[in-house]
């Protein structure tokens, strides 16, 4: 045995994702997920804002978030959220499967909430299309009939804010499991080592988790017309 | 690494449960329930977001820190929400002498006063 | 013998550009951002150099108002965002912390890196924001007019500040999650230095509060840009809400502007009382206590935006707690010196300026907490000079009590004590004449954000800027004896404080992976008690 530059001998063998400045890949891996559950506190925060805002001007303004409401298509906000959950249990499934070390499950599972997810966004692009041909979309060339128009363009401002901050999630969240997918054809993850797929695992069931709020809170206000 | 390992059946039961719950979600939504339609939507989405970050995000095996964490960011966005509405909740309860308008809300006070005159002074 | 050679250290290890700019090392890192963060001081000082210079006389007669406002705008921008926030954390914290947990690096070098260049880039879009036109609206970016009446560059600006808020978070997850998992073996809680508990108290705030401003901004821009109405009256928005968002982050900022230089305070105070800090777990409970009360109270500066009174006394009340673990930490220093042997070097001339006037900024806080007092000096010099104390006589002496205290270890080197204490004294001299003045000249009715006012207010306003010139100076002198300690200053061994502390234990400057063996911890952090009192 001889003393490297680390001051110690080489009786073991590094693991090749080892990253030196840890003593362990255990401890590696448990610095790894606690800073991406720090990172998704961060977002929670950062979503939160947007929901900060949408709570005062929901409970300011009823009669104009119901009729804005209505004008969103329940059926493509369902589907998306059917399609959302699965993704997430496919995702599930992807983690599932490097942690007992099947690379073709990792493989597949990966692709198919690749596909879902790109599902959710052609969707949604047909979603805004059909806002901006009807002229929702805010600013100067906004109209929403009724005495409420001024203040369903805020209904709108929160909708696209809010979908849009989560499909651009979406997209970077499509270019991580890209990566993490080559990594798993290439071989990469083991047992001993899966952590680019735990992280991205949770990064995108916390998009997930955004959207089973924003369902409820954009596509279903007083669809039982109480308020107007 | 030694992270748990879920059996598949979890998480198809997960997924099982979160579909019912989506279905419910949309059906009570055209039921009337006046206003409280918004809290059992917001109860029903809490419970399958909790349903995910237990079983999808392997909270209920992960750590106590890892807990403690997930309960911060929820704690922190329950202040923001909860304590900036103490001042959009408690606007118009205090009826100044001149009125109140406050950009937005249903409370507005046009012309003469509503606020208490000096009764106690009259009546004496 | 080689007597000739110095030992290899992180500076000479590797002298290329290229390996300053791709490093991993977290002490190259800090002093990659001490750069920036220097730029950016002096950016801002020049324009409170405008300010001040305007402000000599009562008329509008130096500037616009016009340009007064950008002048005043760009100095709060980038002493805010890119000094007072990132100062300790990104600079000591980056260089120390590892060192004080007997770590190789932090937990994420490449996430490390990754926030000084996000950092870099921010600042080039404000710099840029600032040299094509300037900003007007006060750092605060208060709507309508940042989304509607200015037409500066507010975008750009809003840019800036959104891209660097990333840097705060990043570092704050990393620090984080290397206080969690990279303590060395015995290094419990309990035996953590205190700048280590204030860094980590610091990191919550940053991983919960900046991501709030970042939103904020992004819809100013959106609105700005697109027309989206989040704030827009005209359409039924709240201007009001903006102020909640905004401040539901700014103000624990300033907590993160505070806690780790009162982390390093302690620090340096310990060593130079030869002392214990009394009642450790006091000040390390305090660091969190004002970290979580700290999201309490952000309505505080709305008090006369319109909000309910009701409302207002509640966060009035939670003003006044959160000043409590403050207090608890100020008294717990002083009690630190009592019985102490106090060794009067330079750091400690620092120390002892931080103290008197962190406590008077503290003070006047209180009177701005009292709502019915609040009414009359919000939007005067009296809230001006308030956060001057705390935020320069607090923040920045806390950091140059650090600076001068790790200097030697950062860099080998030991600079003139001589100068140093001379600097302090300017500083506080300066400060004072500074800033002093302002408190009567708000508790007055001097507006903030003006630059004419009543001719009766000149005589305090000549005060003001005569100090501002001593401040200058005291500020000009360190960056004279560091830079001339880098060449000619006697060079020093591990421990030229005779400091506790692991980052004591290891040469000067430091490895590259900072310890040859793994260091292992036995003992509380200021066991000052078991050392001998010798001083050099």
């Amino acid at each position: 045995m001889h003393a490297d530059a680390h001051g110690h001998g080489h009786e073991h063998v590094h693991h090749p994702a080892h990253q030196h400045h840890f003593q362990t890949m255990e401890q590696q891996a448990e610095a790894s997920t606690l800073g991406m559950w720090i990172f998704l506190v961060t977002e929670v925060m950062f979503f939160g804002g947007l929901l900060m805002a949408y709570l005062l001007y929901r409970v300011w303004y009823p009669e104009a978030w119901s009729e804005a409401s209505q004008e969103l298509d329940i059926v493509l906000g369902g589907l998306n959220t059917v399609v959302l959950i699965a993704s997430s249990l496919t995702m599930a499934l992807a983690v599932r499967a490097a942690q007992t070390g099947w690379r073709k499950g990792t493989v597949v599972f990966l692709l198919i909430t690749m596909a879902f997810g790109l599902t959710f966004l052609i969707v949604k692009f047909f979603e805004y299309r059909e806002k901006f041909e009807t002229g929702h979309v805010p600013g100067p060339n906004f109209h929403f009939e009724g005495p409420f128009g001024s203040q369903a363009e805020i209904f709108f401002s929160m909708y696209f804010a809010l979908t849009g901050l989560h499909a651009l999630h979406m997209v970077v969240g499509f270019g991580i499991l890209s990566v993490v997918l080559w990594m798993a054809w290439k071989n990469r993850f083991s047992p001993q080592w899966y952590t680019p797929v735990e992280l991205s695992g949770l990064y995108w069931h916390f998009v997930d988790i955004v959207w089973i709020f924003l369902f409820p809170l954009l596509y279903l206000v007083d669809r039982a017309h109480n308020v107007a | 690494m030694s992270g748990h390992i879920s059996p598949k059946s979890s998480y198809y039961g997960v997924f099982a449960a979160l579909m019912v719950m989506t279905a419910l979600t949309v059906g009570v939504a055209f039921i009337p329930l006046g206003t409280l339609n918004f809290p059992v939507a917001l109860a029903i989405a809490i419970f399958k977001a909790t349903l995910v970050i237990l079983f999808f995000m392997h909270v209920k095996y992960s750590s106590r820190l890892t807990k403690m964490i997930v309960g911060m960011a929820f704690f922190f966005l329950a202040i923001l929400l909860l304590l900036t509405m103490t001042d959009y909740g408690s606007r118009g309860w205090y009826a100044s002498p001149r009125g109140t308008a406050t950009a937005g809300t249903q409370v507005t006070v046009t012309g003469p006063t509503q606020a208490r005159r000096p009764a106690a002074a009259e009546a004496r | 013998m080689l007597a000739t050679e110095s030992p290899v250290n992180y500076l000479n290890v590797n002298t290329s550009v290229a390996s300053w700019l791709l490093t991993k090392d977290h002490k190259r890192i800090a002093i990659l951002y001490m750069v920036v963060v220097t730029i950016a001081f002096i950016l801002g000082a020049i324009f409170a150099a405008g300010i001040r210079l305007e402000l000599m006389t009562p008329e509008g007669d130096l500037m616009s108002s016009d340009t007064y406002n950008k002048l005043f705008t760009m100095h709060g921008v980038a002493m805010v965002f890119f000094v007072l926030i990132p100062v300790v954390p990104a600079i000591l914290g980056n260089f120390a912390l590892p060192l004080m947990l007997g770590a190789k690096d932090v937990a994420f070098p490449k996430l490390n890196l990754l926030s000084w260049y996000i950092f870099v880039i921010g600042f080039i879009f404000t710099i840029v924001a600032m040299v094509t036109g300037g900003v007007d609206t006060g750092w605060t970016f208060y709507p309508p007019y940042s989304t509607d009446g200015s037409d500066s560059n507010v975008l750009l600006a809003g840019i800036g500040v959104f891209i660097t808020g990333f840097s705060s978070i990043l570092t704050g997850l990393n620090f984080m999650v290397t206080i969690h998992r990279m303590r060395a073996p015995g290094l419990t809680w309990f035996r953590l230095p205190l700048f280590v508990w204030a860094l980590y108290a610091t990191s919550l705030v940053q991983v919960l509060g900046t991501p709030v401003i970042a939103i904020t901004v992004a819809m100013i821009a959106v609105e700005r840009a697109f027309g989206l109405g989040f704030f827009d009256p005209r359409l039924g928005g709240d201007p009001v809400l903006f102020q909640h968002l905004f401040w539901f982050y700014s103000h624990p900022a300033v907590y993160i502007m505070i806690l780790p230089p009162m982390g390093a305070i302690s620090e340096v105070i310990a060593c130079f009382s030869r002392k214990n800090v009394f009642g450790y777990s006091f000040v390390a409970f305090s660091s969190l206590a004002i970290a979580i009360f700290g999201f309490l109270v952000w309505a505080h500066h709305l008090f006369v935006a319109g909000i309910s009174p009701y409302s207002a006394l509640v966060f009035s009340f939670l003003t006044y707690a959160v000043a409590i673990p403050s207090a608890v930490k100020t008294f717990n220093w002083t009690a630190t010196l009592y019985r102490g042997a106090i060794w009067l070097k330079a750091p400690m001339f620092w120390v002892f300026g931080f103290l008197g006037l962190f406590l008077i900024g503290g003070l006047t806080g209180l009177f701005t907490a009292a709502l019915g007092i609040d009414i009359h000096i919000h939007d005067t010099y009296f809230v001006v000079a308030h956060f001057h104390y705390i935020m320069v006589g607090g923040a920045i002496m806390g950091y140059f009590a650090g600076l001068h205290y790790w200097w030697p270890k950062m860099t080998g080197r030991m600079y003139s004590d001589t100068f140093a204490k001379l600097s302090a004294l300017l500083v506080f001299v300066g400060f004072n004449l500074t800033f002093l003045p302002q408190f009567v000249l708000g508790y007055l009715g001097m507006p903030r954000r003006y630059h004419m006012y009543p001719p009766e207010f000149q005589v305090l306003n000549i005060m003001s800027t005569a100090g501002s010139s001593i401040l200058a100076l005291g500020y000009l002198l360190p960056m004279m004896y560091f830079t001339w300690s880098l060449f000619k200053g006697e060079k020093v061994g591990a421990n030229p404080w005779l400091a506790t502390g692991l980052e004591w234990k290891t040469q000067s400057p430091p490895l590259p992976h900072n310890f040859p063996v793994q260091p292992v911890v036995t003992e509380g952090a200021y066991e000052y008690s078991k050392r001998e009192i010798k001083v050099a």
